[in-house]
């Protein structure tokens, strides 16, 4: 028979503010969790992986913040709502997850392919920005070779650089303008 | 009366499947609308990555975009889900959260643009649905299509309801009725509803999982006997087609499944020709259907 897993939390080890604090970020309903696991029966990604949203949402309500924030699994969220619209407590999941991850990115725990696409944002002002080979499709179907948005127009683009300057967003994703 | 919309194009439409933006410019006209171009509108930004991020900076992007609509007095018209997602949910919170408006203003007025809630964000299936109905566009239609469809609504059209005109999220019908009127059949699919698997930041952290999500997707469609895919939103249609190309460099499975945006398919049933509808660009070949048709 396999032994039960004896796993110790210690008491100190643990932030009591934490669930108060993702409240304060986004994920208000958090502490409404009964874990009837109505989230993780649902969760496409959790078919496939380790990730399970009723564990992430318990963890977060015990306190192991520093844990809960660095852990990959909180990106593997493809955002497909079904566990809100389903959660019979009204927890909203799907934004505890969003908020849990704006915290993630706050405490520096953002991935780097991440940090690329909030790049291309600033760059272009599109997360995916035009190249060549569409360039030619364009062409080649009669319409612009550019798509009139902050492509052909720098002013707009000056526009969006601005924007993310005064929210700080290029600090908080360590963003260098050239 | 002709309508005027303002046509958000996003990302993934202009600068990967143009022939989508293509294929909207060229039915507008049969279909009473007009397309007035959103000139130096940015990325929506995109819901799963940038609201994960920050969300100050994400409501105060699409509000700059939700300005350059109000300013030419028009309606948003959007062909993307995540478009639909970002703009939608963002008029919804500024048109109802004073303290969060007057913050976005405050951004704001640094590039002297003010937010003020006075136009609707579309989405082009809930627009067609609700604005011109099936009954006027199966008469519309000069070219039956005689194909068996898997219909992939995509989570962010739908989904959250709190959100969304439409508030079905299990079991819509709307979408699978837009394709019957256009001669076509949608026909019933395992896990019909199951996210694409690009959402939320997901391709980009761990292409691995969003891949094997579409793999799971594509395969009870391919059961299901399916001639195409067709998906109202430019973001599936990337994942579902483009998707199909790694699956196979991954895994050595090729599905072989074409894959069109439902202003592509309604374009063929008004009877445009595939040139004019841009349906020649995509990674899986779509010859197939046109043949059928």
């Amino acid at each position: 028979m396999t032994e039960p897993q004896k796993k110790v939390v210690k008491l100190e080890t643990l932030d009591p503010g934490f669930s108060e604090a993702i409240s304060k970020a986004g994920g208000e309903k958090i502490n409404l969790c009964i874990q009837c696991g109505t989230c993780t029966a649902s969760c496409p990604s959790g078919r496939r992986t380790a990730f399970r949203t009723r564990q992430l949402i318990r963890r977060a309500v015990l306190g192991l913040k520093e844990p809960v924030l660095s852990d990959k699994d909180l990106w593997l969220c493809t955002t497909c709502y079904t566990c809100l619209e389903r959660c019979p407590r009204g927890v909203d999941p799907t934004d505890v997850i969003l908020a849990m991850r704006t915290m993630a990115v706050q405490s520096g725990h953002m991935l780097d392919r991440h940090k690329l696409v909030a790049s291309l944002v600033m760059k272009s002002g599109h997360a995916v920005p035009i190249d060549d080979t569409n360039r030619k499709t364009r062409t080649s179907l009669g319409l612009s070779e550019l798509p009139p948005t902050t492509h052909t127009h720098s002013d707009a683009l000056a526009e969006v650089q601005a924007v993310v300057k005064k929210t700080a967003f290029d600090k908080l994703v360590g963003y260098e303008w050239k | 009366m002709t309508k005027p919309y303002a046509f958000f194009l996003g990302c993934m439409i202009p600068n990967r499947y143009p022939g989508i933006e293509l294929a909207m410019r060229n039915i507008a006209p049969t279909l009473d609308i007009e397309l007035r171009d959103m000139e130096g509108a940015s990325c929506c930004p995109a819901p799963g990555v940038f609201k994960s991020f920050d969300k100050s900076t994400w409501l105060a992007l699409a509000a700059r975009n939700l300005c350059i609509a109000e300013s030419m007095g028009c309606d948003i018209l959007t062909l993307c889900n995540g478009c639909y997602g970002t703009l939608k949910e963002a008029n919804e919170i500024l048109k109802t959260d004073s303290e969060q408006r007057d913050k976005v203003n405050t951004i704001l007025s640094e590039v002297k643009k003010e937010y003020h809630g006075s136009i609707q964000v579309r989405h082009v299936a809930e627009m067609l649905y609700r604005d011109i109905g099936t009954d006027k566009l199966s008469n519309m239609i000069k070219k039956p299509l005689p194909l068996n469809v898997a219909v992939h609504y995509g989570c962010h059209l739908l989904r959250p309801t709190k959100y969304r005109e439409i508030k079905s999220s299990e079991r819509p019908r709307f979408l699978d009725e837009m394709v019957d009127a256009l001669g076509a059949k949608s026909i019933p699919y395992r896990d019909k509803m199951l996210c694409c698997g690009a959402g939320g930041g997901v391709r980009t952290a761990a292409l691995d999982v969003s891949l094997d999500m579409a793999r799971e997707k594509l395969q009870n469609i391919k059961d299901a006997g399916a001639d195409l895919i067709v998906t109202p939103c430019g973001f599936c249609v990337f994942q579902l087609d483009r998707g199909q190309i790694e699956i196979k460099d991954k895994w050595g499975v090729f599905f072989n499944i074409p894959v069109l945006h439902y202003v592509q398919f309604l374009g063929l049933a008004l009877g445009l020709s595939p040139e004019k509808l841009g349906v020649y660009n995509n990674a899986v070949p779509t010859d197939s259907i046109i043949k059928k048709i």
